[in-house]
């Protein structure tokens, strides 16, 4: 057994450049021809977040004093979970050639697309600060502790990579279903609406939704200036754990046999 | 002698109707028809050899008798069925030139990208890169995406990765057929070099003249079964007199 660990320890660390390798090329196809190139990645969210501005802001003013920013924090950390997870769902059916013709550890596939996810909302967060200077938003410490929720998210996003690339390549149904079921997620997580405009029932349902106790992390970081406590603590990491737990468990059960279904 | 690689008992069984049930309509369908797991097919039977350290092994018989697969196996891509398949040393898979290259980065991008599929390190690669371009006579075209390349142009790149390294285990799926006429003498003879610096090789190919040249072990399969092991030269010309 500890072994086996060292080896996998091993394999990890042989791959890491592989791993790299794999994040480079991600990041260089998305923006290849495009006249911008990674600026898009700070555009991005910027224009969404005039947008969803234009539309929204007037609706929820009493609740919500700046805007852009409760926009955009929701916004980064809900993308970048969406974004993560929609690639790496197709990470193994899409590598198909390769996995075919070479050996090498399937997870980097999938891990790959969550750690590019993962620099694009670095880049993303340099149009949050952006915004913030700009609407002359206070920038508190707590700022300092932004790893910390994108660190939750992260482990979060693999864990659910992990087990959508491995469902994904028994039945591709996952992969249509999987658009429209991100849309809901979106309208039920509040990335541009205020909590209290929810009725009680639905705010018990919303306490079942990950996203929102990663958001409400994030915001109390940015938005209001304090840290959140030992409790949101301890559940936002008991979530991603268990994501990352039922990841590994599906992908390490069902790797051999991915070839077969390619 | 030092074994290299040990094939103890493989089996390899495909599931003939599993390349069609990837949606869950069909899935239940069949599951109520128990059709699910109807059709068998092994690709290989009880296949057991040892090579050691040095040794050239090719692997001989017609369309479908398993040869692709076995070496897919020993690769680490598929994994057996029935029995084990254990390995002493770093692998090459020359299963098929330039796989991972990706159509939309150009030569350069895709010898960093290549290398590290194969494990090799970043730094390794770039000590090698200019062996590499001037093995592959691609200096020319270096920055151009690959999707512009001529399929003679990529095979070349691909072998030019796949062989600048000397590997303990080779792996060749009849790539040696790649490229012009001068380009086969050129791989042919990289080939022979890395086998005369101790490389144990594993070799498919239909050429028998080929084999005869390369290796001195043959494995002549038949539907998924051995026929026959041993000395290059015996099971060849028993092969060609069958």
């Amino acid at each position: 057994m500890k072994q086996r660990f060292f080896e996998h320890i091993g394999t990890f660390v042989k791959y890491q450049n592989l791993l790299q390798e794999l994040v480079i090329r991600d990041i260089k196809v998305r923006y290849r021809k495009s006249v911008l190139g990674v600026l898009w990645t700070v555009l991005n969210p910027l224009l969404m977040m005039i947008v969803i501005t234009i539309v929204f802001s007037t609706l929820f003013k009493q609740s919500i004093p700046n805007f852009p920013i409760y926009f955009l924090t929701g916004s980064l950390i809900f993308s970048f979970n969406s974004e993560a997870t929609t690639n790496a769902l197709y990470s193994i059916i899409g590598n198909a050639p390769l996995i075919k013709k070479v050996y090498i550890p399937k997870y980097l596939f999938p891990l790959s697309k969550t750690v590019s996810s993962l620099v694009n909302m670095g880049f993303s967060l340099i149009a949050m600060f952006m915004v913030m200077i700009v609407t002359k938003a206070p920038f508190y410490s707590t700022i300092m502790l932004l790893p910390i929720p994108i660190a939750y998210v992260f482990i979060f996003s693999t864990g659910m990579g992990l087990t959508l690339s491995a469902v994904t390549v028994f039945f591709r149904d996952i992969a249509h279903f999987y658009g429209v079921f991100i849309l809901a997620w979106t309208y039920f997580t509040p990335i541009f609406y205020p909590v209290s405009i929810l009725p009680e029932t639905a705010l018990g349902v919303m306490k079942l939704n990950p996203m929102y106790h990663y958001i409400n992390y994030f915001r109390d970081l940015i938005l209001y200036g304090r840290f959140p406590g030992l409790k949101e603590n301890f559940l936002c990491a008991v979530i991603s754990l268990i994501s990352l737990t039922i990841g590994i468990t599906v992908f390490y059960r069902k790797q051999d046999k991915f070839v077969l279904f390619i | 002698m030092s074994k290299m690689v040990e094939v103890d008992n493989v089996s390899m069984m495909f599931n003939l109707h599993s390349e069609r049930i990837d949606n869950i309509k069909e899935y239940i369908i069949r599951l109520l028809k128990k059709e699910l797991f109807f059709k068998e097919f092994w690709a290989l039977r009880n296949i057991s050899f040892q090579i050691d350290k040095g040794d050239s092994l090719g692997i001989i018989g017609l369309n479908g008798s398993g040869k692709s697969t076995l070496l897919k196996v020993v690769a680490g891509i598929l994994k057996p069925t029935l029995g084990e398949v254990v390995s002493h040393g770093n692998v090459a898979p020359l299963i098929e030139l330039g796989a991972g290259f990706d159509a939309d980065l150009s030569a350069r991008e895709n010898i960093f990208l290549n290398g590290a599929i194969l494990g090799y390190s970043r730094e390794y690669m770039e000590e090698k890169f200019e062996e590499i371009v001037s093995f592959a006579e691609l200096e020319e075209f270096i920055d151009v995406p690959i999707k512009n390349y001529s399929s003679g142009m990529t095979a070349r790149l691909g072998f030019a990765i796949a062989t600048m390294n000397v590997p303990d285990i080779l792996i060749v799926d009849e790539v040696l057929s790649v490229g012009d006429h001068k380009f086969q003498e050129k791989s042919f003879a990289r080939m022979k070099t890395i086998l005369d610096s101790g490389t144990t090789l594993l070799f498919v190919s239909h050429s028998i003249e080929q084999v005869k040249k390369m290796c001195n072990k043959a494995l002549w399969l038949e539907n998924g079964q051995m026929k026959m092991f041993g000395d290059t030269n015996i099971v060849c010309d028993a092969y060609s007199n069958h």
